[in-house]
């Protein structure tokens, strides 16, 4: 891992750029993609909305794979990739959230709905925070107490979602975004694909600056090793 | 699971069980807890009469008081083992960690079902739910909702065992993940507690929906306990 | 009893950034008191921890008559623990404590040998409803070494177990210690108070920053005075 201790790697710069780069095409997509019939304008917003709720998704199966890593396997390398993913699970979630409201209130007129997908973002993002309470308050066990949560969280995500439609079926459904016209899953895609590399930039990243700290505590114990040898 | 594992199960719930027995120190605040959490609500939820949102209210008050009330159960049962070190000894011992998970889940469900009685009476009374009409269908709902959130509740309460924080961040990490369970169990009771529905196919359904989430979060419990609880 | 050893080999124990123990081997034989002696932090009690395999190292093994045994739980019948803090269920008596310990290490005649641990441990007086939370300090330690003996363990370990004691208590725990020491047993003592090791070991350790300072064995016993002295060259920089 010759690279993980060094802050600006050039492959870190290169995948700034690349995602530089595919922002400002997606970007134009977006612009130039046809305005949705009903909502005009503001169902933009949804280029922005849905992928951050897939990489909030993505953030909690990362975490949980990297908790599965640590908690079963001892894996110092699972528990900075589980902190590192809860993290971006938090601020993309916090995305989602923030955008969601305001396209339900352009859409529907309320802030708030208890919609199948909205809700089950909302319960993630929480268990995330959750996730990063945990570890800072958890007291001595607090890495393995977020773990433990990071897996829960993992396979909530399809029993949320799913009581909470069933739930909403006896109220009046509201669809989200059922269809795409031609022109606009164009311009989805390419927005996906620049915040699923923007996720991977801020993820290396993050890593990168775990990765050096645990490199720091092997060169600190190294250090203590030759003066014990010294003396 | 061998037989040795079940022995073990029921030894270490039968001793909690015991142990509150005697003192029902737990029995006590948690069943008056929940009693004032009910009544709260419904001086809170008071309105001029809504006949139509009596199941509703009813079935929430009474899952949301299980839920607050639980976590008093959950920290209570866990607690007891770090009064004087218990749990080391219990760990040192050769039962498996698996056994102390279930026994230790056993113990809080039986605490929780006991206060759930008393607390579906009031709830019954306050909220003129009809609590009486289906017992068979709403004991099952009971059973298999305090299943589904003691289940996540033991691995959490363990591993907060020796945090300063315990009490504030039970409840923070718990309720989210069991929030399905909620959905689940207070779905069912409201078409229990409902003398307008037309059917009870609502109720099996959710009733499907717990097992299954019963199942999944005991299966996960049993798997990640042991490295939760043990080491370090 | 056949000379079943204990043996630590290159045990390395780390808590994510902290490296508690470093390279620490050690034999330890049945029939004597090893003292595991150090300043505060030094890594006493984890050592302990692994011993009793509550804890695994981060590297290492742990060997009992060449067997591995730090992943083993079928190890922990054969070992017996008292700490700091008695480790029983405060709201049951004596008899009743020990009764789920007995059926936790699956004994069979476990009413004859509770009575007979009671006597030994002289708690068979007390009322036999009293709940563990009326008992002394003094009583909660007797009834920690009943509960850690009754299943015949061969390893016996004891963490700062005279702590809190007062010295008739810290009197009457040496005895025993070297009670179980002439029946074979391979007993281990964690302590800070130097002169208590003096008393009863036989193996002296001395943990310092994790490491193993010193490590000498003295069939004959340690004199207050060569502890002291072995202590102070142990912990010279």
């Amino acid at each position: 891992m010759p690279n993980e201790n060094r802050t600006a790697s050039p492959r870190l710069l290169v995948a700034c750029a690349i995602t530089a780069a595919l922002f400002v095409i997606a970007c134009k997509a977006i612009a130039d993609a046809p305005r949705e019939i009903t909502m005009g304008l503001v169902q933009k917003i949804f280029y922005f909305h849905v992928p951050c709720a897939w990489l909030l998704m993505l953030s909690t199966l990362v975490c949980a794979g990297g908790s599965v890593a640590y908690l079963f396997g001892g894996s110092e390398r699972g528990d900075r990739v589980a902190v590192t993913a809860s993290e971006l699970g938090v601020v993309f979630g916090l995305c989602v959230l923030v955008s969601g409201p305001l396209w339900a209130k352009a859409a529907w007129g309320v802030y708030w709905q208890w919609e199948a997908r909205l809700t089950s973002s909302l319960l993630l993002w929480l268990m995330l925070v959750a996730y990063v309470l945990a570890r800072r308050y958890g007291g001595a066990a607090a890495r393995r107490l977020a773990a433990a949560l990071a897996l829960f969280a993992a396979i909530d995500i399809p029993l949320v979602y799913f009581s909470v439609r069933f739930f909403r079926s006896i109220h009046p459904q509201t669809t989200v975004v059922s269809t795409l016209g031609p022109g606009m899953r164009g311009a989805f895609w390419l927005s996906l694909l620049a915040f699923t590399a923007l996720w991977w930039v801020l993820f290396s990243a993050r890593m990168a600056t775990e990765n050096a700290y645990a490199r720091l505590v092997d060169l600190e114990v190294l250090l203590d090793q030759a003066e014990e040898k010294k003396s | 699971m061998t037989r040795s594992f079940w022995r073990y199960t029921a030894l270490i719930a039968l001793k909690d069980l015991r142990i509150e027995g005697r003192s029902r120190e737990v029995l006590y605040t948690m069943g008056f807890s929940a009693a004032l959490v009910v009544l709260v609500f419904s001086f809170a939820l008071a309105s001029a009469t809504d006949p139509a949102q009596g199941p509703i209210t009813a079935a929430g008050v009474l899952w949301a008081a299980t839920l607050f009330t639980g976590t008093v159960a959950l920290a209570r049962v866990l607690d007891r083992e770090r009064e004087n070190e218990s749990i080391r000894s219990l760990l040192l011992s050769p039962a498996p960690r698996a056994a102390i998970y279930a026994g230790k889940l056993i113990a809080t469900s039986v605490l929780m079902l006991a206060v759930e009685i008393l607390l579906t009476v009031l709830v019954g009374v306050l909220f003129s739910a009809g609590v009486f009409s289906h017992l068979g269908w709403l004991a099952l709902v009971l059973v298999l909702g305090t299943i589904g959130f003691a289940s996540t509740g033991v691995v959490f309460s363990a591993a907060l065992l020796r945090s300063r924080s315990r009490e504030a961040l039970l409840g923070a990490l718990l309720f989210p993940i069991v929030i399905p369970v909620l959905l689940a169990a207070s779905r069912a009771t409201a078409c229990l507690f409902d003398p307008l529905s037309p059917d009870l196919e609502p109720v099996a359904f959710w009733t499907r929906f717990l097992l299954a989430t019963d199942i999944i979060y005991i299966s996960l419990g049993l798997w990640v306990f042991e490295p939760v609880v043990s080491g370090e | 009893m056949s000379e079943r050893h204990l043996r630590v080999a290159k045990v390395c124990k780390s808590y994510g950034r902290q490296r508690a123990l470093v390279d620490v081997s050690l034999t330890f034989a049945p029939g004597q008191v090893a003292a595991i002696v150090g300043p505060n932090g030094a890594g006493k009690t984890t050592l302990l921890g692994i011993l009793s395999t509550l804890s695994r190292p981060t590297s290492g093994e742990i060997f009992l008559a060449d067997e591995p045994i730090t992943r083993d739980p079928s190890a922990r019948q054969t070992i017996g623990y008292v700490g700091h803090e008695p480790g029983v269920y405060p709201d049951l008596s004596a008899r009743q404590n020990l009764r789920i310990f007995a059926s936790l290490y699956a004994l069979t005649d476990a009413e004859a040998r509770i009575t007979a641990m009671l006597k030994r441990v002289d708690l068979a007086d007390v009322r036999h409803d009293l709940p563990a939370r009326a008992y002394s300090r003094g009583m909660l330690q007797r009834l920690a070494l009943a509960r850690a003996l009754l299943h015949g363990p061969e390893i016996l370990l004891f963490d700062e177990p005279s702590s809190a004691l007062d010295p008739v208590g810290v009197r009457w725990l040496s005895e025993e210690l070297l009670r179980e020491r002439d029946a074979g047993r391979l007993v281990i003592l964690v302590t800070h108070d130097l002169d208590a090791a003096a008393q009863v070991a036989g193996h002296l350790v001395v943990i310092r920053r994790g490491r193993v300072a010193m490590d000498r064995t003295e069939p004959a016993g340690f004199t207050t005075a060569q502890v002291r002295d072995l202590y102070a060259e142990a912990l010279r920089d």
